[in-house]
């Protein structure tokens, strides 16, 4: 048993000791002496109920550890401990404690690779919970609905799946990702690996103040997880792991200005996007302007209800490629059309961009976007690089 | 079905108590709340409330929903009656009806003593706020503006929990007290509020961080003990207020704390060694160890008042009747009535200050404010870890009970911050040492300069450690309105 555990602890110069976390906490897990509130690993289930009654934010700490801090460890503390060398064996990052989380990281990281660099968050984006849920300890959700969004002819079945969660605590902010686990085994015997989902509702709730999630799903052809959610039926019970994604994020800034752009199923965070702006109007002051590029009018996911969203709360620019008897278009080419109101939205600091869809997009959209700045006057890399540090410059791609 | 969890925006007023089909309630809650928006948007400057100010509100008053952060406009904050959750088969749980199922109504015979104790805390509520209203012109940050804003708001929100207890509960006497909690004002001459310590205004920063520590702190205490009172919708109310009072602790105590590491910052890197070479330290700007000593004096001595009297028939009926308990009542283990139990208080019998036991009932008071001081010690203890780790040979302490009372035993009497009985012209001599003066004040109020670039802070006090919801250190916790 020296697998490293991820271990909850508070950090004592921060933690005021109002012992509100011990008064809420289900399980008893935080005590306290003269001295500290501390947290007791062999209780703590990790249900983070301590999170947000924490005045301070002294109780969001965590550290791998081979053996955990006893309690006598805990009320010594005048300072919380560096993490100590086990991850550095574990690792490149603190994320090295757990195979599941790592390899889910990994997916990610390979997705975001488009962006040219190490992703960022943005700044103002809410704090994303990440990994509540593993392969030892999946969450049960039941599916609550299955629409087919796509019409019968066109050839692509993408579905709207809605997953409730019952009384588990699953929170998800808008762009984040989760994972199924598709039952049975692969061929080597195995059980399958989860596939990961972008989720396609805001963060409360495909239903308002719901406890449930949306996914946009694409039936692909032998796709073992996307045949296995695209046939699920109402009351169908499904594991799932996650939430994953720590930047792919929206700015919590109602003045921030979105630029999205997307093919397919990469659609889904910015219909999370897009309905939490929603919800969230009063105030909102920065304007959303997507590119959403499909085969044909009938094969775009959500194309009835996306063109009912007011154009002032959202720009729309719908670019289909296979509409008989008429050019070819792609959301580059409808980009090179706008590129006055895309070259203001680059100069301006507020602007975010996020790119989300095949892999094949990318090279198109980067060189729409290189053009674009370009005849400005802005070094597209550099100007890509100074967005993507400051968490204004997203790309998930797969 | 009743959702007694999340909240309900079904009425102008976010509940979860059901106003929507109390309508009794509903509509006098509606009627006092045209004046409760007329009072919020005279008090704070004007540029404030169109500013956007990342507040946190409650959704939901269990754990995951009660801390919602967003940007909102003060006077569109979701104001609202929030209750904890109901406790199945809660019973009384001290005094002469202890274990006996909890009240949901309340007793005719304690009527007007539950309609007292509600009153004067929540006279307290908004008294605070304005108190505190000019504070945000000279904000040393925007974060610090922010957490202004958020105790504002959540005081407001605490008028509207007393308001609600006393429209549900108590017929026309409730309402005509709640229209006099906004009649009264904090310093006016007809009408001020019912405690002294709230007439006062909070002149500066450090002021307000001291009032935060230690005057909200005994806010905390009586709302603990009202927390545990057999009246289980004054229970649940406070309950939940508990919640958003640890706030109020937070930015008191790091308020200090971030004052005073700034000052042993600024002391070491302009080689000053002595903590009382005042003139020195303070031609850099910063408010000396010593004048933070003499605000804490002042400050815990005030906050002792509100306690009363070392011994209080009030207190004892109070306990008796099962209206307020102890200070964490449900974690004692003795037989929760005191009938025969003695505790010992301070008292002044011959020229002398002396420990004696007195009937636990009667002492009541005393033990809430022992509570309160043992509180109170701990961050002073941690203020003195920040000002050890800079190697700087100074100690703040907590003054003795009878220095500086108003009220008690002590009160007629002069006495040292150690406690010592002395004479007035003792006292006179060194008064200016013990409590600031009013070139003390002049001094800090000369500091009060506002910083309203995101990530920039005041001279005189350090950055937080971390940020309000965990944001980055250059957040616009306020987006100033800009006319």
């Amino acid at each position: 048993m020296n697998k490293p555990l991820k271990q909850h602890l508070i950090d004592p110069e921060i933690c005021i000791r109002c012992y509100t976390c011990e008064m809420t906490c289900p399980v008893e897990a935080i005590t306290h002496d003269d001295s500290n509130v501390v947290i007791d690993a062999a209780k703590c289930d990790f249900c983070l109920d301590c999170i947000p009654v924490c005045p301070t934010g002294s109780i969001d700490e965590w550290r791998f550890v081979a053996k955990p801090y006893s309690l006598d460890d805990q009320f010594g503390w005048a300072e919380l401990p560096a993490q100590g060398e086990i991850v550095a064996a574990g690792g490149d990052d603190a994320e090295g404690g757990d195979d599941l989380q790592a390899a889910m990281e990994a997916l990610l990281a390979e997705a975001h690779k488009g962006a040219g660099g190490k992703a960022k968050a943005p700044a103002t984006a809410a704090k994303p919970s990440v990994n509540l849920y593993n392969l030892g300890k999946p969450a049960v959700a039941k599916v609550q609905g299955n629409f087919r969004l796509t019409s019968d002819e066109s050839g692509s079945d993408v579905r709207h799946i809605i997953l409730d969660f019952g009384s588990q605590h699953f929170p998800v902010l808008e762009g984040q990702s989760i994972g199924i686990i598709p039952p049975g085994t692969d061929a080597n015997g195995k059980p399958h690996l989860p596939r990961l989902y972008s989720v396609s509702s805001p963060r409360d709730g495909e239903r308002r103040n719901y406890n449930n999630l949306s996914l946009t799903v694409k039936r692909e052809d032998k796709g073992v997880c996307s045949n296995y959610v695209c046939d699920l039926k109402l009351g169908d019970e499904v594991q799932v792991t996650g939430p994953f994604g720590a930047t792919f994020l929206m700015p919590d800034d109602p003045s921030a200005r979105l630029l999205m752009i997307c093919t397919g199923t990469g659609s889904a965070p910015f219909r999370g996007f897009t309905m939490r702006r929603q919800r969230a109007a009063a105030g909102t002051s920065g304007d959303m302007v997507m590119f959403f590029g499909a085969r044909t009018p009938d094969s775009l996911p959500y194309f009835g209800p996306l063109n009912k969203v007011p154009e002032r709360l959202l720009k729309k620019h719908l670019v289909f490629s296979r509409i008989p008897g008429v050019d070819k278009e792609y959301v580059q080419d409808r980009m090179m059309v706008e590129q006055e109101a895309i070259a203001d939205m680059l100069a301006d600091p507020r602007t975010h961009i996020y790119i989300c869809g095949l892999k094949g997009m990318e090279q198109g959209v980067e060189h729409a976007f290189k053009n674009i700045a370009e005849s400005t006057g802005m070094p597209w890399e550099a100007t890509r690089d100074v967005m993507r540090d400051e968490g204004r410059y997203h790309v998930e791609t797969y | 079905m009743l959702d007694l969890i999340n909240v309900s925006y079904d009425t102008q007023i976010p509940n979860n108590v059901g106003l929507s089909s109390d309508k009794r309630v509903l509509k006098a809650l509606e009627k006092w709340h045209p004046g409760y928006i007329n009072w919020w948007n005279d008090l704070i400057p004007q540029n404030f409330q169109k500013s956007l100010v990342y507040l946190r509100t409650a959704v939901s008053v269990d754990p995951k929903g009660w801390a919602k952060f967003d940007y909102v406009k003060m006077p569109e904050y979701r104001w609202g009656v929030l209750l904890a959750p109901q406790v199945e088969d809660r019973r009384i749980p001290c005094g002469e009806h202890a274990g006996e199922p909890a009240w949901q109504e309340v007793p005719g015979e304690y009527r007007s003593l539950m309609r007292r104790l509600i009153v004067i805390q929540g006279d307290t509520e908004p008294a605070s706020v304005e108190q505190q209203r000019f504070l945000g012109l000279t904000a040393p940050s925007l974060y610090d503006m922010r957490n202004l804003f958020q105790v504002n708001v959540e005081e407001g929100r605490h008028l509207w929990a007393m308001v609600y207890l006393l429209h549900k509960y108590f017929g026309a006497d409730g309402r005509e007290e709640a229209d006099d909690l906004l009649r009264r004002q904090s310093g006016s001459e007809e009408a001020p509020r019912m405690l002294g310590a709230f007439n006062e205004e909070t002149p500066d920063w450090l002021s307000f961080f001291m009032f935060t520590y230690f005057t909200d702190r005994d806010g905390k205490m009586q709302l603990e003990a009202l927390a545990q009172s057999g009246f289980d919708p004054l229970s649940r109310t406070c309950r939940f207020m508990l919640t958003e009072e640890a706030h109020h602790m937070f930015v008191g105590e790091t308020g200090v704390g971030r004052t005073i590491e700034r000052t042993c910052e600024v002391m070491k890197a302009n080689g000053i060694d002595d903590p009382y070479d005042i003139e020195k330290i303070r031609s850099f700007g910063v408010i000396d160890l010593p004048t933070i000593q003499k605000k804490l004096n002042l400050h815990y001595t005030l906050s002792l008042d509100l306690f009363g009297q070392e011994v209080s028939t009030n207190a004892a009926n109070a306990f008796n009747a099962g209206i307020k308990g102890r200070y964490m009542e449900h974690r004692l283990t003795d037989d929760h009535k005191l009938t025969n139990d003695t505790y010992t208080v301070w008292d002044f019998e011959d020229g002398k200050v002396v420990r004696k036991e007195v009937p636990a009932l009667t002492a009541i008071n005393m033990r809430l404010r022992d509570d309160y001081s043992r509180d109170a010690a701990g961050g002073v203890g941690r203020w003195n870890k920040i000002i050890e780790k800079s190697g700087i040979q100074f100690e703040l302490t907590l003054p003795h009970e009878s220095f500086n009372r108003k009220i008690g035993v002590f009160s007629n009497h002069l006495f040292d911050p150690q406690g010592n009985l002395i004479s007035g012209a003792e006292y006179d001599a060194k008064v200016g040492e013990w409590l600031p003066t009013h070139a003390d004040g002049d001094y800090i109020q000369s500091l009060m300069k506002p910083v309203t670039e995101p990530g920039k802070y005041a001279d005189w006090i350090a950055a937080p450690k971390v940020g309000i919801d965990n944001k980055p250190g250059d957040f616009e916790y306020v987006k100033l309105y800009m006319a």
